[in-house]
């Protein structure tokens, strides 16, 4: 038997038209189904959190209805399981916009699962922490944490499933989760069947990026080209009992699954290619095949699997300080010496008005930026070539104040020069960071809630 | 004479907190052996140098002819961190391609 299982998200700013030709090509197969929405970064739960604190109703995924509005009527009709982690911050808030939803379109006895139990934050003091490798601030330093989410596994998901779920809404689950659990449920793996997990863990892995595998964020043209770049189709994969799996997807949809896609996507994000930490299973990859068996078909094969860790990551986000940014362009002749001479202004400005710990940044776009370090050591080697470039200074302070004094002093190049300076942008933002840490599995219990025909109410 | 990377592998970038990954992988299988000469841990260090990288980590994928690249502290902040426009270092995949190598010989 082969299950299939699609991806309509891979970030929360994903395209919100993606899943219905995947929805459509889901329909065609005869064989067990579901779909995925991956919809949560490293921050996105912490900014969610944030918004929840302000309106108990908000916190979760902004674009859920424009994601689910047009698959939710084929998928609930259908038997095509969808699976979410955009509740983020308030599942219970998405579990009544997807009922309201479901009741506008006819299916008003739709049965949804909300699945708790990721957020710690109130748990923090009671908790075993172990500082996540290549953490190196103490949990217990963090002052103003405002999100604190364990990555759950596929457990409670599976159970869902079992339970009658045809909408599973989580908030942090490790990505790769939301593909193995309806995996694990039709295939009914045992939950120690290592080789199997591991198979069902990539199967996530390799879609929860979208289109990340079907040739979108692949396109170099004159190198590797890709076709149909504004109409991108989402991935499938379809998963074998034995754990054989096809990267695929829909006919008829732009982007391209090829070996070069897959391979690009298999080490996105990892570290040891041997050892891929997982809640469910730990993935080695040493010994995977790619294999492109026909025009947007590839195979994967040889994925292994080792026990799941005892100790689960948690994301730990906590507000530190403000972040500044202003920009102002300079252009045509002698561009980069008057760009530079602004550079060279605002250094002393700002040494002469803000407090010297204050952590500034240069870049002349254009020139030198998303390359370059703070320190701008690269910047130093390049030559006056350009002749449209943007000056962009970046602060960060724990004072508000101190930010937009520095900032208001690239505003006052308008004035001041050097010449021609021009299309001054600023903007300040409170800055959410991110710190990462282990807890033991035995400390976190995730908990499955069953909403049935509440739609009705 | 030397030429770009970007000639003869891809490559894409990920990142957790600090830590920047690239799979980099050649075109043609034959030149597997050459990319594991010219991507040694120093020569990707030194090319990263300006970012404050702390230690670099190369994992071989002889099967896939490529490898990964783990960059410790290359990100100074990471997304949530850092002053660089591109927080996540995603354009970094570009900065290893932009790296000069001796072309192989087959």
């Amino acid at each position: 038997m082969t299950v299939v299982v699609g991806c309509g998200a891979g970030f929360s700013g994903d395209r919100t038209d993606a899943a219905r030709p995947l929805v459509d090509a889901l329909m065609s197969y005869d064989a067990p189904r579901a779909l995925m929405f991956e919809t949560l970064g490293e921050r996105t739960l912490a900014a969610a959190q944030l918004r929840r604190i302000k309106d108990p109703d908000s916190g979760d995924e902004p674009l859920l209805e424009e994601f689910l509005s047009p698959v939710l009527s084929d998928c609930l009709a259908n038997h095509i399981t969808i699976l979410g982690n955009f509740g983020a911050a308030n599942p219970d808030a998405a579990c009544r916009r997807i009922q309201q939803l479901a009741k506008r379109l006819g299916h008003s006895q739709a049965c949804l699962a909300t699945i708790q139990g990721d957020d710690v934050r109130d748990r923090l003091h009671a908790l075993d922490w172990q500082a996540w490798e290549g953490e190196k601030r103490s949990i217990s330093a963090l002052e103003q944490v405002v999100a604190a989410n364990v990555y759950l596994g596929a457990d409670a998901l599976i159970e869902a499933m079992t339970q009658g779920a045809q909408v599973v809404i989580t908030g942090r689950v490790a990505d790769p989760s939301l593909a193995l659990a309806p995996l694990c449920y039709y295939h009914n793996w045992a939950r120690d069947d290592w080789h199997s997990l591991a198979a069902g863990a990539l199967a996530g892995h390799l879609i929860e990026c979208g289109t990340q595998v079907t040739g979108g964020y692949f396109a170099d043209p004159g190198v590797k080209e890709v076709p149909g770049m504004a109409s991108l189709g989402y991935p499938l994969v379809e998963v074998e009992r034995n754990g054989r799996l096809i990267v695929t997807k829909p006919a008829g949809t732009g982007g391209l699954v090829t070996e070069q896609t897959v391979k690009e996507q298999l080490l996105y994000e990892i570290h040891n290619p041997s050892a891929y930490i997982t809640p469910d299973v730990v993935i080695n990859l040493e010994h995977v095949r790619i294999k492109q068996l026909a025009k947007d078909r590839v195979e994967v094969t040889g994925v292994r699997g080792k026990p799941a860790p005892d100790r689960l990551k948690t994301t730990v986000s906590f507000l530190d300080g403000y972040q500044g940014e202003a920009e102002i362009s300079y252009a045509g002749p002698n561009a980069f010496a008057r760009a530079s001479l602004a550079r060279e202004t605002l250094r002393q400005r700002l040494a002469l008005r803000c407090p010297a710990n204050l952590r500034t940044r240069f870049d002349l776009i254009g020139i030198s930026s998303v390359f370059d370090g703070d320190s701008q050591l690269a910047a130093r080697t390049i030559e006056e070539a350009a002749s449209d470039i943007r000056l962009r200074l970046a602060v960060e302070h724990a004072d508000k104040s101190v930010v937009e004094l520095a900032t208001q002093e690239l505003l006052a190049l308008y004035c001041c020069g050097p010449a021609g300076g021009g299309g001054v942008r600023r903007h300040h933002t409170q800055r959410l960071k991110t710190a990462s840490y282990l807890v033991p599995r035995q400390q976190v219990a995730p908990t499955v809630t069953l909403h049935e025909g509440e739609g009705n109410e | 004479m030397s030429e770009l990377l970007h000639r003869y592998a891809h490559a894409r970038a990920g990142d957790k907190g600090d830590r920047l990954s690239l799979g980099v992988f050649v075109y043609q299988d034959a030149h597997y052996s050459w990319l594991v000469e010219q991507l040694s841990e120093s020569s990707v260090t030194a090319l990263f140098e300006h970012r404050g990288v702390s230690h670099v980590t190369r994992y071989l994928l002889p099967h896939l002819n490529g490898m990964n690249l783990v960059l410790d502290d290359a990100l100074q902040g990471g997304v949530n961190g850092a002053l660089n426009l591109d927080g996540h270092g995603k354009t970094l995949s570009a900065l290893l391609l932009s790296m000069k190598v001796t072309p192989p010989q087959i």
